[in-house]
């Protein structure tokens, strides 16, 4: 049973890895009022860049920067479709997921070709703290980007919430022109905010072909993209939240898998629902809350005179 | 008034005339194959698109060409391209998937002179009055029971690991006959069996192969594009992989031990003399062991490595 719940606990950890980049990284784009729907796009440009990057070079650091490289570019374009050009974030969000959807399958066909493998990220054992008996092996011996994700959590909560540009996004996307009236430079704002979301969708795509599948597949996300602005919800826009959500669906997802291997009489297509089931369940409960997104999304910012 | 009679009578002889010419001079055979991932997936697609280059580089360009359709997973799309190529007059029509089924029977029979096939299957429809539909069938549970016997004799912990992607057709088969294969040398194996509910999602396939390992597995085995992930793990953990539908030894050629390999073409080569000797549909073509339809590929490099590990690390008694 220890072994199980261990084995749980290192699944739920390695499943929300790509989940909680790209999702602090959009919750910091809706935060200041960009609501992005194009992070699996994103997500697969990263994946491919950083694949291709290694299997040229077997450089892992350099194929996670060229990700995180792509990840800016693509956040910059989206930036400019949304906050210069005023686009329809909705649809626009649509148009990058399909266009990074469509340029990684082609990329891949060109350069690379055929479906390989790769050495990614190995698990890196943290000194002194991996030795602790049962917490160390879960939480201390994993890859270094699974822990960049969890650290991620932390820092971007202290951002938001302690610091002069945490309280400049948060204006920013409730109230737009009250925080241009005091100075604060909105477009800029909302330009950081979706390159650092381009930029972590790209390491979420690369946690998935560089440490955690060392493969690439056209499509190779699957749709997760979408469950991560799934996630920014079920967060209510606050990394401990979207990190809780975050876990909860890949706890859940890893619990089914155990019941499939440990043979528990239960139709799989049944347990398959289950984290679906729950996060359903989870939101409907959520709903009294009364969280409100913040005012300013997926609005453009028009400045008065 | 006589010139222009004269004229359309020219024009309608030398129509007639042309297209006698043209139906004379050898037509190549044309196929559409639409499938639901792509030309390059290692396994469901691939194989499909590795019979047709063996059945072009075995007929000549000039006789035999194909097109087609990648990424089709949403049936309507499919629908809508297996149309527009039927109306494009091709000789056959492969709709590489059993889910495409029904849009087959709405838009076969507006297209009579275009013969259509699916597969897995084993249903071509003439109980509704469809004469040109064919099936094409692998038992996969052969294979299956090979990769099973290979299996069991490899395995220290007798402890078995199977990713799915639905349990239905031919990863159903194969996987049942991979677990009476086992069974067949270690009666009480266990053999572990996870459906993913996809045949996309390589992040839960390699999620399953992480626990199935965790589980006490050392030999891993599973069906459809989303095992590259899998094989993945099996790579980085030293566990063994048994592929199925193409040679997937490339993705692991230390831990991809055997694949059973489905040569599609043997069920291509017969399907395109009946349509050219006007026969449009109506057969189901079995894929089998003995027919070479299903192939074992076998890589003797992972075993020998396997075998000898063993005996250095005293796992095997020879003496």
């Amino acid at each position: 049973m220890e072994a199980i719940i261990m084995g749980i606990i290192k699944s739920a950890i390695r499943l929300a890895t790509p989940y909680l980049y790209a999702s602090i990284g959009e919750t910091l784009g809706q935060l200041s009022g960009v609501l992005n729907l194009g992070v699996d796009g994103v997500m697969l440009m990263g994946a491919f860049s950083a694949f291709y990057t290694v299997v040229k070079t077997g450089n892992l650091v350099l194929g996670l920067l060229v990700a995180m490289a792509v990840g800016a570019i693509f956040g910059l374009l989206i930036a400019f479709i949304n906050v210069t050009l005023k686009a329809e974030q909705g649809i626009s969000g649509i148009g990058i997921y399909i266009f990074g959807l469509g340029l990684s399958s082609l990329l891949f066909r060109v350069l690379i070709g055929t479906v390989q493998t790769v050495n990614g990220f190995a698990p890196l054992p943290i000194p002194w703290l991996s030795k602790i008996p049962l917490f160390g092996e879960i939480f201390f011996q994993q890859n270094i980007l699974v822990y960049g994700a969890f650290f991620l959590i932390p820092l971007s909560w202290f951002v938001i919430n302690k610091t002069p540009l945490g309280l400049s996004i948060r204006a920013v996307g409730q109230h737009p022109e009250a925080a241009d009236s005091l100075g604060v430079n909105v477009v800029r704002i909302r330009y950081l905010t979706v390159i650092i979301g381009g930029i972590l969708s790209g390491i979420a795509g690369a946690s998935l072909s560089i440490a955690l599948l060392n493969v690439f597949q056209q499509n190779l996300t699957n749709g997760m993209g979408f469950i991560a602005v799934a996630l920014v919800y079920f967060g209510a826009w606050r990394p401990l939240s979207v990190l809780t959500g975050a876990l909860l669906f890949s706890s859940v997802n890893a619990i089914q898998i155990w019941i499939q291997v440990k043979g528990v009489n239960i139709p799989s297509d049944f347990t398959l629902m289950f984290p679906y089931i729950i996060t359903i369940v989870v939101l409907a409960a959520m709903a009294k809350r009364h969280v409100r997104p913040p005012k300013a999304l997926n609005k453009p910012f028009e400045r008065g005179e | 008034m006589k010139l222009k009679k004269f004229v359309v009578f020219i024009t309608v002889m030398s129509i007639f005339v042309l297209s006698i010419g043209f139906g004379v001079s050898a037509e190549p055979f044309r196929v559409a194959f639409i499938m639901p991932s792509s030309i390059n997936d290692f396994a469901w697609s691939q194989s499909m698109y590795d019979a047709l280059m063996t059945i072009q580089e075995e007929m000549g360009k000039e006789e035999f060409q194909f097109v087609y359709s990648e990424s089709m997973f949403i049936v309507a799309d499919a629908a809508a391209a297996i149309r527009d190529y039927a109306s494009e007059g091709y000789d056959l029509v492969i709709a590489h998937g059993s889910q495409y089924g029904s849009s087959l029977v709405e838009i076969a029979p507006d297209f009579p002179n275009t013969s259509f096939a699916w597969g897995s299957t084993a249903n071509v429809f003439s109980d509704q009055g469809i004469t040109n539909i064919f099936a094409y069938e692998p038992l996969a549970e052969q294979g299956g029971f090979v990769n099973g016997v290979l299996a069991a004799k490899l395995s220290q912990s007798d402890v078995f690991g199977v990713i799915g992607p639905i349990e239905t057709g031919d990863a159903k088969h194969y996987t049942e006959g991979f677990k009476a294969g086992i069974e067949s040398i270690t009666p009480d194996a266990k053999v572990n069996i996870t459906w993913i509910g996809s045949y996309s999602d390589v992040a839960l396939a390699s999620e399953a192969a992480q626990t199935h390992i965790d589980a006490g597995a050392d030999v891993l085995t599973g069906t459809s594009q989303m095992v590259v992930g899998a094989i993945g793990v099996a790579k980085q953990r030293g566990a063994l992989w048994f592929g199925y539908d193409v040679d997937q030894t490339a993705l692991a050629p230390k831990h991809v031990v055997s694949s059973v390999d489905v040569v599609w073409a043997v069920a291509l080569r017969p399907m395109i003399e009946m349509i050219k000797n006007g026969e449009m549909g109506g057969k189901i073509f079995t894929l089998n062991l003995e027919n070479g339809g299903i192939k074992i590929v076998v890589n003797g490099e992972a075993i020998v490595d396997k075998t000898i590990e063993d005996i250095i690390k005293g796992k095997i008694m020879v003496r």
